[in-house]
């Protein structure tokens, strides 16, 4: 995912003399060091000071410029939520911020690393909108879009490589993608857990019960349509990386409640902070793989 | 007080201890695990007044790795010092495992959850404050990396500290010139950093963070200060003490791997 935004980064460097890119000591990691390879005179890399990196990206944007600015999740929004609101989403500014490492799947670095909570936070800001892409194709299309539409984003990736879900593919803002078509149950997820619910749909299917699987990657603005249509099936579990107050599973129970009432089990970090352990190991233990969808879409078949 | 020599030897046994526990992990921080390991010898073996045994103890003096990546380093330290037994070292980072990849409270001997970088010192005011408010003699001592620094809060806290003359509070900057995309002084200048805190009306205090006899007057000197606290800005190179990794941006944050570890022990540590 990361060297895909990189990649999108320098296609657009070399479009649109007016992007520039702010770092904060991970520009290596987080490959936008790549944009940096190509314009050192665009990317700014403001060591580690993330509040000073934000702001810094808004007075560049306040000035006319599209300002990408990236590092982990854990540190933006974490260490800079008054700056994101009163510098770049009150004034409704082209401020792209693009994070790594979202979620447990971080791993190793333990619970301080791992970001569980920004979706929650940015989409309670107005004039931001949310995404979460699902793998790399995602990431290069998602970073195009959102560099040629006006205004303050915010893009979470996750730290693992993830597997291909996307040979190709129509990519709009507020609106979903249905990868896979069902009527007994659906299935709404984000990011990494995207090929998760794939998985799960398969698995189901052999046991006779058909499932939608929906990208939800535009988590703000929302698709209130096929969320209203996937209302229509059994229930809908959703699945995300993320605390489950406030993320997808939040969004999406917003939707339904409101317009199409049905059941819902949300999968996600059930209010607790993560721990180190492998990727892999970490969502099994905090029940965010294909095995406890299944669990949860065959609770609402009952 | 151990003798000198025996501050050497926990000191080397200290780099051991370290690379073995990132290379069983597969993952870590030792560049700047290696680079402060005389400076949290001295602390522990020397200077802190703490009980092992009694890790919660009222009046020990409180620690705080603010770079908390730095966690092999202080785990090493807390296993000899006997806070837990050293084979726990191996489950560094592992699911389960006490020894979280950044320091969490549930350890013994811990006293901060580090991880994210600029926010170790201003814990430490508060902790100094405390313990002046109580009337109590125990110190506070913090350890910040250099690229730390860049985090405006540092700053924040240092005005707080010189305000309510926090002469409890001992800084320790571990000036490796190195943070995780490369070198402080490309990346983001620090320099002149000395100036920076004497402005800032700290006592400041300059020396090689490899020498005892430095690192231990430091030490006292600063705990005979008064009225205002005391930084001390120790010279330390990053990855010390294993060459290939000594003054090498690249072995920030990449472990060693398994196979070549006995060598590297054998070569570069003398053991
Ligand atoms: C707020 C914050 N931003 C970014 C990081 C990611 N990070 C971990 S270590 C590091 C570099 C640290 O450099 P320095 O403070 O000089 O430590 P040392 O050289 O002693 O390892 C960075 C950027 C972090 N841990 N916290
Ligand atoms: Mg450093």
């Amino acid at each position: 995912m990361r060297t895909s935004y990189g990649e999108a980064l320098v296609e657009l460097g070399a479009i649109n003399n007016d992007i520039v890119v702010v770092g904060a000591d991970t520009t290596q990691s987080v490959k936008s060091a790549m944009f940096g390879s190509k314009y050192p005179n665009r990317l700014f890399n403001i060591g580690i000071a993330e509040s000073n990196a934000i702001s810094i990206a808004a007075g560049l944007a306040l000035a006319g410029k599209i300002a990408f600015v990236s590092t982990y999740a854990a540190f933006i929004p974490g260490k800079c939520v008054d700056q994101i609101r009163n510098a770049i989403a009150y004034p409704n500014i082209n401020v792209k911020i693009v994070v790594s490492h979202g979620g447990l799947s971080v791993g190793p670095d333990g619970a301080s690393h791992q970001q569980i909570e920004d979706i929650a936070i940015m989409r309670a800001i107005p004039n931001m909108r949310v995404i979460v892409p699902a793998d790399a194709t995602a990431v290069k299309r998602l970073t195009h879009i959102v560099a040629s539409t006006d205004g303050p984003f915010y893009m979470r990736l996750a730290r693992p490589s993830s597997p291909i879900v996307y040979e190709d593919g129509k990519f709009e803002i507020g609106k979903a993608n249905i990868l896979r078509d069902g009527n007994d149950i659906s299935i709404i997820a984000c990011g990494l857990m995207v090929p998760e619910a794939l998985e799960a749909a398969e698995i189901l299917k052999n046991e006779g019960i058909s499932a939608r699987v929906i990208d939800l990657f535009s988590i703000k603005p929302i698709d209130k349509d096929t969320i209203i249509d996937a209302a229509k099936t059994n229930g809908i579990v959703t699945v995300e990386e993320h605390n489950i107050y406030g993320g997808l599973g939040s969004a999406v129970a917003e939707v339904t409640s409101e317009y199409k009432p049905v059941r819902i089990k949300r999968i996600g970090v059930d209010d607790r902070f993560g721990e180190s352990g492998e990727a892999d190991e970490l969502l099994d233990k905090y029940g965010l793989k294909a095995k406890h969808i299944v669990n949860k879409a065959k609770d609402l078949m009952k | 007080m151990e003798s000198l020599l025996r501050l050497n030897e926990i000191a080397k046994n200290t780099r051991r201890l370290i690379l073995e526990a990132v290379a069983e992990a597969g993952s870590g921080h030792p560049g700047g695990s290696l680079s402060a390991v005389e400076l949290l010898v001295a602390l522990y073996f020397y200077k802190m007044r703490h009980d092992p045994k009694n890790p919660r103890w009222n009046d020990r003096d409180r620690f705080i790795l603010s770079k908390g990546h730095a966690a092999p380093l202080l785990y090493s330290i807390l296993a000899q010092a006997g806070y837990f037994p050293i084979e726990e070292l191996k489950t560094l980072r592992k699911l389960g495992s006490m020894l979280q990849g950044h320091p969490d409270l549930r350890t013994p001997g811990i006293e901060y959850c580090g991880g994210s970088e600029g926010i170790g010192l201003s814990v430490a005011v508060g902790m100094a404050l405390a313990s002046k408010l109580d009337n109590k003699q125990w110190r506070v001592y913090a350890l910040l990396g250099d690229g730390e620094l860049q985090e405006g809060q540092v700053w924040e806290a240092a005005m707080a500290a010189v305000k309510y003359k926090l002469d409890n509070l001992t800084v320790i900057i571990d000036r490796n010139g190195i943070q995780q995309d490369g070198f402080t002084e490309n990346i983001m200048p620090l320099e002149p950093l000395n100036a920076k805190w004497k402005s800032f009306n700290w006592n400041v205090i300059e020396i090689d963070g490899y020498n005892f006899n430095h690192i231990i007057r430091a030490l006292d000197r600063a705990e005979e200060t008064i009225n205002r606290p005391t930084v001390i800005i120790a010279h330390t190179t990053k990855g010390k003490g294993v060459s290939f990794m000594e003054w090498a941006p690249e072995w920030h944050g990449k472990a060693p791997k398994k196979e070549v570890l006995p060598k590297i022990i054998k070569e570069e540590l003398g053991y």
